[in-house]
Parts: structure tokens; sequence; C-alpha cells
């Protein structure tokens, strides 16, 4: 599937959208950014983390990335700062922190 | 040429045919009166495998349509059939169908709406659903019923329209009367509705697509919607075009407006559907009396045809609009508001009456169009026009 | 069945950027289904709601898979006609006979239990081969939490008041699942966000069957509940603790308790931590409350009865 280009969306004219409001290019979401919601930011500590999994398959925003069957990192640009991440996990590996304060290195 | 057959049938049976001719992927349909018979037929032709059709036997008019968006947004060829109540229950999917350009087919039996129940012809149903971006095509015999519902699919289908398209008869009268018509052999059929070929299918799993999004967070609505008036302004060539294309195969006329004694006619009744009959039985029996008198059929009310109304209309010096449906507290019904409104750029200004009529299957006996045309007969000839619409019949 | 290492390897069909709200329940039930409903392909539609709105803003879809809405009452009848044309097509010679394709319509609350019953009633005694998902936060959230059906006897929504003539909704709520399992349709279950595994379980149940499959999922609003938005798991798994929302799965008409509640808590705890019960525990509410807690035994002992009976 061809990526939809949508760059000059606003000057088209009404024969130039395709037909019926049809968005035919599926989860093109992923091109907007639902980060600037957040005022904590997740913060996982590896020391810490068990890779149980739990707070990927809870993520409301599909905002945790896997690899090797393990979480890796958070897709900030979507992740929310809903916080339910740290709620679930079972070893409290995962802090939120507020948004522009210093950091470890934020995964 | 194709191979045709006259048979003697109703409008319902013909129609009934003439979609199993076209071969829908898809029929959703629910009973209502005066329509039933044609999804009963149709449940026959499923039943005896004469079709490759899927068919839903939902539980609601509303569903209906649902259902038939859903199928042809998935891409199949989808076609159903309704009145009245039903057309009502379904209004919400009426525009749904349209906006999201899916070219549905669908046959409306003209009757009443309620209160009261009436299971009668009058246009209030169809009427009532004028805006919603349906292509309307109106048939005053069995035969156009039959034929506009293959033309029908042709002029949804066409990339130039894409448009859901209904092919409307007027209940009993035209449903269930026994008619002679000539039907077509299926080849010929086939031939002439083509394949579909569906732009942006759900089920075209390769290139996954999203139907049915939100525009309405500032989003380009208002531009989907001039897209919607161009694609129907489009069909208007489109529905001349396979008309003609139809006339030539089937040996039979068809125009978006069809005249009678036009040429010299002093005066016009402008008329949709079955009464159109009887009008042109008594204007020629007044021609004999004197009265040049003509008549205007509308066969296509959307797009509504006004530019050849017009044309039909130049030279008269008076014209009777014959509506078979209300618009409550307009100036008159729908016909009428559309003819005085395509009148309204001639110079010469020419008494437009608005004449109710036959709601809820009211007769509308000849005497009743003969007074019509003597209405006319005198106000062309300087008498004083009625002040308002005249409930024609009525008490 | 998956574990949570093996559904890492499944494809995500619910991409971020939607624009649901933080912590929303919803979206956490769309990620399990469709995670659960195995690799073939599927097929999504969706009711007008919450989640249709925020995962389809044009010119954004956050589906990664087909996806239809339609409108609000009729995401059942509409995802039995793309069910029908998929049958129609392979009858037609344009799908080839063997494809297998899968086939999902979401609704919330109001879609399900109220303006879309008799679409889903339909769609179900049809017999179409699809699965229909709710997921049952207790109110109109999309149009700023109007009391449903669904909505809990006693909690405030915006046209179930709190005032002195009246604390909250006055009325119980429809057990709808219960209702569905009536439709003798192949496969029925309540499930809950907060057990994932019982959940994904059942939405993998659901896809396999060969017919009409129906889930009613436990997702909280954060907003419409008033709760802090990092909860909604934690309150869905009081919900399921307390016996609020028992999850229980019918199975060619076998009723069976697929999560065993073993020593059920108050529904206080469920409660306590929602805004939208805050009225129940102020002085001279007593009885009200204790009536909630009635009817939960109530209904838990009733289900208790179904459960190994055919």
């Amino acid at each position: 599937m061809s990526k939809w280009d949508i760059s000059g969306i606003n000057e088209w004219k009404s024969g130039e959208f395709p037909l019926g409001a049809v968005i035919p290019e599926s989860g093109n979401s992923r091109d907007y950014v639902t980060g600037g919601w957040r005022s904590d930011r997740p913060y996982r500590n590896d020391d810490v983390c068990t890779q149980c999994l739990l707070c990927w398959i809870m993520c409301p925003d599909s905002a945790i990335n896997t690899e090797n069957e393990e979480v890796t990192t958070f897709k900030l640009n979507h992740c929310k700062g809903c916080g339910v991440c740290a709620n679930v996990c079972p070893v409290n590996a995962i802090m939120m922190v507020p948004e522009g304060c210093d950091l470890p290195e934020v995964k | 040429m194709p191979t045709q057959k006259t048979v003697a049938a109703t409008g319902n049976t013909v129609v009934a045919e003439a979609m199993r001719q076209c071969a829908p992927d898809v029929m959703a349909a629910y009973p209502i009166t005066p329509q039933t018979t044609i999804v009963e037929e149709f449940a026959g032709f499923v039943a005896k495998g004469r079709v490759h059709t899927e068919y839903v036997t939902v539980e609601s008019e509303h569903s209906a349509m649902s259902a038939c968006v859903g199928a042809s947004a998935a891409g199949a060829r989808v076609m159903t059939a309704t009145a009245s109540q039903g057309l009502a229950l379904m209004w919400e999917e009426l525009h749904i169908a349209s906006g999201m350009r899916l070219p549905i087919v669908m046959a409306n039996a003209n009757r009443a709406l309620s209160a009261p129940i009436n299971i009668h012809c009058d246009h209030s149903d169809i009427m009532g659903a004028r805006d919603t971006g349906w292509i309307t095509l109106f048939a005053e015999t069995a035969q156009e019923a039959y034929d506009n519902t293959i033309m029908a699919v042709r002029i949804a289908e066409h990339p130039d329209v894409l448009l859901p398209t209904m092919s409307c008869l007027d209940g009993f009268i035209t449903t269930h009367s026994i008619d002679r018509v000539c039907i077509m052999d299926d080849e010929s059929v086939t031939g002439f509705v083509g394949q579909y070929e569906p732009q942006n299918a759900l089920l075209d799993l390769e290139n996954p697509v999203t139907h049915g999004s939100f525009a309405g967070l500032g989003g380009p609505f208002f531009e989907f919607k001039k897209a919607q008036r161009e694609a129907i302004e489009r069909s208007r060539a489109v529905i001349n075009e396979v008309g003609a294309e139809f006339s030539a195969l089937s040996g039979r006329p068809f125009g978006m407006v069809e005249t009678w004694g036009m040429e010299d006619a002093d005066v016009a009744v402008v008329v949709i559907g079955s009464t159109a009959g009887n009008v042109r039985h008594v204007a020629r029996q007044m021609r004999d009396s004197g009265i040049k008198a003509g008549v205007v059929k509308i066969r296509c009310f959307r797009p509504f045809p006004y530019a050849e109304l017009v044309e039909a209309l130049s030279g008269v010096k008076a014209v009777a609009v014959m509506d078979r449906a209300e618009s409550f507290g307009a100036e008159g019904g729908p016909l009428f508001l559309e003819v005085r409104s395509a009148l309204y750029d001639r110079t010469e200004r020419v008494p437009v009456i608005n004449y109710i009529y036959g709601l809820g299957g009211s007769d509308v006996r000849l005497e009743l169009i003969e007074s019509v045309l003597n209405d006319l007969s005198e106000i062309a000839a300087g008498a004083v026009a009625p002040d308002g619409l005249v409930y024609l019949g009525s008490r | 069945m998956a574990n949570l290492k093996e559904l890492t390897h499944r494809e995500d069909r619910l991409e971020g950027g939607h624009r649901l709200c933080a912590g929303c329940g919803a979206s956490i039930a769309v990620r399990q289904v469709l995670l659960g409903a195995g690799l073939e392909p599927v097929v999504v539609g969706c009711a007008t709601g919450c989640l249709e709105v925020s995962t389809t803003i044009y010119p954004y879809s956050s589906w990664k898979t087909p996806f239809i809405h339609n409108a609000f009452e009729n995401s059942a009848a509409t995802v039995s006609g793309v069910e029908a044309a998929f049958k129609g097509l392979k009858a037609a010679g344009k799908i080839p006979a063997d494809k297998k394709v899968k086939f999902v319509a979401f609704g919330g609350d109001g879609g399900t239990y109220d303006i879309g019953l008799q679409s889903l009633s339909g769609a179900m005694e049809r017999g179409h081969d699809m699965v229909y998902v709710c997921y049952d936060n207790g109110a109109y959230m999309n149009t700023g939490i109007q009391r449903s059906s669904a909505t809990p006897k006693g909690a405030w929504a915006t046209t179930s008041e709190v005032g002195v003539a009246q604390q909250g909704k006055q009325q119980r709520r429809k057990d709808l699942t219960q209702i569905m399992a009536a439709h003798n349709i192949p496969y029925v279950a309540q499930a809950s966000i907060s057990h994932w595994k019982d959940l994904t379980m059942k939405a993998e149940k659901a896809f396999a069957v060969e017919g009409p499959a129906f889930l009613n999922i436990f997702a909280p609003c954060p907003r419409g509940w008033r709760i802090p938005f990092d909860t909604t798991v934690e309150i869905a798994k009081s919900a399921v603790q307390t016996g609020y929302w028992p999850l229980y799965e019918v199975e060619d008409g076998v009723w069976r308790q697929t999560v065993k509640v073993m020593n059920r808590k108050p529904v206080v705890e469920f409660l306590k931590p929602q805004g939208r019960f805050k009225h129940l525990f102020a002085p001279g509410n007593e009885a009200l409350l204790a009536e909630v807690q009635t009817d939960v035994d109530r209904q838990w002992d009733a289900l208790q009865s179904r459960f190994g009976s055919v």
C-alpha cells in the first residue's frame, strides 16, 4: 500500500479528494502527534522491569514498542501520558515524571 | 439486437425480473406494501438458484439500507426495494449512501406516508427523500419501471457519477396492475449493464481503506458536498447517454422529460408517474373540442431536468403542475416548486397553477383531469388564475 | 491460545495517534480483541461514538485493517452487509472460494444496548459470520456522559442528575449479555480489559466460530466515571473482583465462569473511587448503597446457578 500524500490537502478542490471521504491509507494517524497532550511522561527502570509485557497490552495508545518479545521504547509522539502503564506495572518499574524536568535517559 | 418477449406481468414482477438480470451480489430487503412482491419474487430466484445473489433478510428498512451501504462499500453490486414508511425509516441512510458515493440501486413503490396510515399511491414518500442525493427515475408504466431499473444500474455505477439511484413506480397502480411488457433476453441485459468496478472496496484487503470517516472538525465536509453536487450535475449527460443507448437496444424512447402534443400546445400539464397516461388520454380528447393541450411527463426528478422542461414548455400560455405530494406550508407541491423555479428565467411570464391530486390513492377520475384542462384553457384566454393551489377533487 | 510474548508478534491493528482521551478503556478493548482475533484478515465496522470519531478524523485513520463507519445504530447491520458482500462476491467468482476473512463490529453501550439493539439482534439472528463487540463504559460518553440502559443504578450522569429529588440513575441496568445469550448463537461472552488473558481467549473463540458471536467488554471511561486516568485498568479489575462484572462465556448454550472470584469483595470498593457514585456515600443514602450490593448479590447468585447448566 502506497503512502497517501496529503501535504497539499488544504488547497485541494472538491474534485481532488478521494470519493466519499474515504481515507485511502490505513493507519496514517501514525503521522499525527498526540504526544503534546502529555504533562507527565513514562520512565521505565530496566533494572526493575521483568518484561511481563502488561504495560504493552494495557496501553490505550499503542505507544509501547516491542522487539524480540520485550518492551523497548515508548512512542512519545503518541503517548498521552495517561499513566496506565505505570499503574498496571506489578513491580513499579515505570514511573510518571513531569515533562521538562531533568531525567535520566528516557526510554 | 436483443431478443425481446412480450409478457403480461405486474410492475413489481418485471422490476424483480430486471433485478435478476442485473445480477446483484447482495440484496438486503424488508417487506412493505406495495413493494413486497418485488423482494418475494427475487427470493424465489434465490431459492431456485437463478441468481448468485446473497440475500439478506434484514429486520427493518433502516437495516436494509445499512446493510446495502456496508455491502456496496465492500465492493458488491447491491440492490433493494422499499416503499412509504420503509423509505422514511431509511431516510438517514439515504444521505449516507449518497455521501459515501455508493451506487446502490433501489426500487420504490410510491405510497402515502402515515398518518393516517394508508397503503395506496402518492408521492409523499419519494418527495420526502428528494434532497437525499439519490438520482431518481419515475415510471409511468410497468415497461418504464423495467427499463428504468436496468438503466439505473448503468447510471449509478458510471465512474463520472457513483451515486445511488432509485427507480420509482406508483404503488398498486403500476406495481400490481398487469400490463404488457417487453422483456429483453438475459445476455443483452448483462451486456448492457456490464461488470461493476468498485473504487476503494473495503474487501480489497491488500489496500485497506477507511470508509465513513469523520470530517467534522474543520475538515473538508463542505468540499465533499460540493463533489456530490458536481457528480449529480455530471449525471445529466450520463442519464441521457445511457438512455439513448438503451433506446437503441430496446427500441423504446427515453428522455428525462417526455412530451406529448407540445409542438403546438397552448396549455400544458406537467405530471409524474402513472397519471401521465390518463392526462394524455384526456388531452387527446380535448384536442377534438379545439383545446390545444400538451403533456409533459417528468421521468427523472433528480437531477431535475429544468432546461428540458423550459424548452418543452416554450410557447404555452398556461401550465398546470400536478403534484401527488404535499409540501405543507410551501407555495405548492414539490413538483410545482421545481417547475415554477425553472420557468423563472423565461422572459415571458406564464401562469402556473398547482393541483394537488390523488393523495393516498384518492381516485383521479378523467373528468377531474378534464377540469384541469378546461381551467387552463380559460386562463390562457385571459381568465384569472386561482389564488393558491387547488386540491383536485377533494371535498 | 497465545501468551503475551506470542501476542507481541501479531500486528497491532489499531495505530496510535488517535484522539481518544488519555487512559481510554475503549482502545484497550479494541487492541486486545484484535490481537486475540488471530492472523486472518479482519474487516472492522464501528458505530458512531468516541471510538469511531477519535480514530477516523479525516484525513487520518488509526485502522490498519479495512474499516467502515456508517451511523450510530447500525454497525451490526452494516457489517452484516459487508459479510454478505463477501459471500456474494465469492458466489460471483470475484473472490476465491477458499479465501478467509473475519468481520467484527464495534459499538459502545449506547450504540449497542440502546439505539443499536434491534440491528444487533437482527444480525445475530440471521447468523452472519461476524463478531459483535460492545465496549461498555456505561453511558453516552461521546455526547457528554448521558445515562444509557447500561448505566448502573445510582450513577450520576448528565441526564440522571443528583439532587434533592433524585440520587442519580433510578433504574437498574439492562443485562445485555444474557439477552444476547438468549439469541442461541454459538458464542457469547462477557470480558474485561483488566483480564487480558481471558479477553484475548474469548476474542479468539469468538472469531473462530462459524456464525455470530457477541462480546460484552467492560471498558471504563475515566472522564465519565470521574476517576484518575491512570486507574482505568485498576477500576475494571475491581468490577470483576466485586462481582459487579462477572467474567463468563456461553458456548453453544453451555454457561461457564471463566474467571473465578474466590473472596468476592464488597461492591463499595468498586463504587468508592468513582466520582459518579460520590453521592451514594453521603449521609441518608445508606439504603441506596445497600440496594446496589443486594442487586449485585442477587445477580451473582442467579448467574452462578447457570454455570455448568445447559
